[in-house]
């Protein structure tokens, strides 16, 4: 299974793009403050998201013919890698283009790629994923959302999804819902789109802990949806949905969630460091650096047309125990910071992230849920 | 090359490294039939540039080899031998054609300590820190006194007799270039290791029954064993992108980086094994010793995970907030393609 990471090989020609993220986010970003950025991939603002479509950086690697732009995935990392660096607000396109625009793309209907892949890389065009319900967590196989097909081919909607991020500010959900109704388990699963604007969708958000609203609880109640909402094949579900795990998670957003509080470190302990602060904040850069590379060995395997899941899975478990590690180390560090706005801003930036931290080894896949996985390619099971 | 020199080395390897020759090692004999065969590949001059008489191996090339010492637990001084003989040939000498070589950082006319594998060594390539050149001495006359690192490896104090210098020359070579260079070895090498106890644990755990089912069956161990691999994992990526960089010296993030995160994973791994194997695997009748004992001693070697953890610190602090992201990307920027 180490196999699975190769050299970690990112391709010359990139650094121009990567100075012209920065220049763009340099630009945008002097008033942007510690306190939001703080918020990483869970910042929303639409205009921004427009901006990024504007500048050609949504959808890099969606076809030309679809409003993309035939890039690499290697393009794709630089970028994302620069926003998520700058904590830049993300979240509003970050699902549609990560996941739902490649799973359109490669499940979808003409028709369906038409409609929808071109708003995506605009920048106009949100999606969220239905995936958790009330009674499904981690057994998420176990989903009871129905979609029963009618006579005319289309299909009636009812059920609960849960925990379902920006479910309010999104247009449409991809939603993992049962079609078979005599089905159990994996089987009878099917993938099925769903405009949130449509009667009998209704959308509760749900407040975290954090006293922020990203995530909803979103009732279908008798919706009905035309027989265009089936996404590839119909039975098919679990296969289509775990098959984008490995760009779900290897990628930098899962070990920059904390980049916002390691910078406010970095300023607030200053350039002289006891043996101790630079202790720490050194260990935190050799894990750094080298989870990058990690992910950067993922992305090649997936250039190359390998599907390593079990390097994918490997890079979350350890890239959000590094996020939450941050919050451990500025802890043990915030008594040691010399006084002035800095330390201010660390400890404001620190009470945000250590808030949103128990979150990061939750979504996509809880931690134990991976480290099973991890097991079994192993051969232990 | 690198498939190839992966492949001859981990042959070689599983046929002559067994757990009688490892411990005939640790009690002192040299394992002449090992390192014959190792000189017969041509393996200690990969890293030489062809007109030195080398293979001309990149250090991505080299990877492979040092990582499957590593997970062999191999009794003879490959890695070393292999920096060694690229030091003087970066500084344009030609390496001796046969005989183990090793090196160390120092004076010619100061004892030299914790010197690898020095009483088996014919050659020894000495960065000298008084005058930043690269010398090849030769050791035959040289007072060793013997020691040990915990894996029971010879790590001897060297002084070199008077008359032993063959060649020196400048190089521009950094002047921690020795200890830049013997952390990028052992943290590849504790990478292969971790690689090879995470087979083992596996393996052990779908063997070994208890409660009347195999210990993997439990979802204690089986996270464990997730955690272990994991660790391997972030090893093994941490020193390949380490001897990626290494074109031609060593690179200090990425080296600093490996050694860092390899050292912390070596201490963990080691201990979930211990964990998975339970008393059997703390006797020194088992196999697994040589592994955990070798992960200690690398760990230690070289500047331990914390020792780089504070240089790369102060290197960060120096640069700021502003510099952390842009540091990080530089680190391991655009790769050069040497093959």
């Amino acid at each position: 299974m180490l196999d699975q990471f190769g050299p970690p090989v990112l391709p010359p020609g990139l650094e121009p793009l990567r100075a012209d993220v920065r220049a763009f986010l340099a630009d945008w970003g002097s008033a942007y403050p510690a306190e939001k950025r703080a918020l990483s991939w869970m910042g929303f603002d639409a205009d921004f998201s427009r901006a990024l479509g504007a500048k050609g950086w949504l959808g890099l690697s969606i076809p030309r013919e679809y409003g993309g732009h035939d890039a690499s995935p290697f393009e794709r990392f630089v970028v994302n890698e620069e926003l998520l660096a700058a904590g830049a607000p993300v979240t509003a396109h970050w699902i549609a283009d990560r996941q739902s625009a490649p799973l359109l793309l490669r499940h979808g209907t003409e028709a369906q790629k038409q409609r929808y892949l071109p708003a995506i890389c605009a920048g106009e065009m949100y999606f969220c994923i239905g995936m958790s319900e009330p009674g499904s967590g981690s057994d998420l196989a176990s989903v009871r959302t129905k979609a029963d097909r009618q006579t005319d081919g289309s299909w009636l909607l009812n059920g609960r999804k849960v925990w379902t991020t920006n479910a309010d500010r999104c247009q449409a959900m991809i939603a993992l819902v049962r079609t078979d109704p005599a089905s159990e388990r994996h089987a009878g699963l099917s993938q099925i789109l769903v405009d949130l604007t449509l009667p009998g969708v209704m959308i509760r958000p749900i407040k975290d802990l954090s006293g922020h609203e990203h995530f909803n609880e979103v009732t279908f109640d008798d919706v009905r949806l035309g027989a265009d909402a089936l996404i590839g094949v119909e039975g098919d579900g679990w296969a289509q949905a775990t098959s984008e795990l490995a760009f779900e998670r290897s990628g930098p957003e899962r070990f920059l969630s904390a980049m916002t509080l390691f910078r406010c470190l970095v300023g607030a302990v200053g350039p002289a460091p006891d043996a101790r602060q630079a202790v720490e904040i050194g260990r935190l850069v050799a894990w750094l650096i080298s989870l990058r590379s990690m992910s950067i060995s993922v992305t090649a395997q997936l250039a190359s047309g390998q599907d390593p899941v079990w390097a994918a899975s490997c890079v979350k478990d350890l890239g959000t125990g590094y996020e939450q590690e941050t919050v451990e180390v500025a802890m043990r560090l915030i008594d040691s910071l010399p006084p002035g706005a800095q330390a201010t801003t660390t400890r404001r930036v620190l009470a945000i992230v250590q808030s949103m931290a128990p979150s990061f080894s939750l979504r996509g896949g809880t931690r134990e849920i991976l480290r099973g996985i991890l097991a079994r390619g192993l051969g232990v099971r | 090359m690198r498939t190839l020199l992966q492949q001859s080395i981990e042959r070689l390897l599983a046929d002559a490294v067994t757990p009688d020759v490892l411990r005939a090692a640790e009690a002192g004999v040299w394992p002449a039939d090992l390192w014959g065969k190792i000189e017969e590949l041509g393996l200690p001059l990969a890293a030489v540039p062809e007109d030195l008489g080398g293979a001309g191996a990149s250090w991505t090339d080299i990877f492979v080899v040092v990582r499957a010492c590593g997970a062999a637990a191999a009794p003879a001084p490959l890695p070393e031998a292999i920096l060694a003989n690229s030091l003087l040939a970066a500084a344009g000498l030609e390496p001796p054609e046969s005989g183990a070589i090793v090196f160390a950082a120092g004076t010619a006319d100061a004892p030299l300590p914790e010197v690898p594998w020095g009483r088996h060594a014919k050659w020894l390539a000495l960065h000298d820190t008084r005058t930043g050149r690269i010398a090849l001495h030769a050791l035959a006359e040289a007072r060793i006194v013997l020691d040990n690192n915990v894996a029971g490896e010879p790590r001897d104090t060297i002084t070199l007799a008077p008359g032993s210098l063959v060649a020196d020359a400048a190089t521009s070579a950094a002047t921690d270039a020795v200890m830049l260079g013997g952390a990028m070895l052992r943290s590849a090498q504790m990478a292969g290791a971790l690689g090879r106890l995470t087979e083992i644990s596996a393996e052990y755990a779908n063997e070994r029954v208890q409660f009347g089912r195999p210990i993997g069956k439990f979802q204690a161990v089986q996270q464990q064993l997730a955690v272990l691999a994991t660790q391997a994992a972030a090893a093994v990526a941490a020193s390949e992108a380490a001897f990626l960089m290494a074109t031609p010296n060593t690179e200090a993030l990425t080296t600093a980086s490996a050694k860092a995160v390899s050292g912390e994973a070596a201490g963990k791994g080691a201990s979930i094994a211990h964990a998975v194997f339970g008393a059997i695997g703390f006797t020194h009748e088992h196999s697994l010793h040589f592994l955990t004992r070798r992960l200690w001693a690398w760990r230690a070697e070289y500047g331990s995970d914390a020792y780089w953890a504070e240089q790369l610190g102060r290197t960060i602090a120096a640069r700021g907030d502003e510099g952390l992201w842009p540091l990080v990307t530089a680190a391991f920027a655009e790769t050069k393609t040497d093959d």
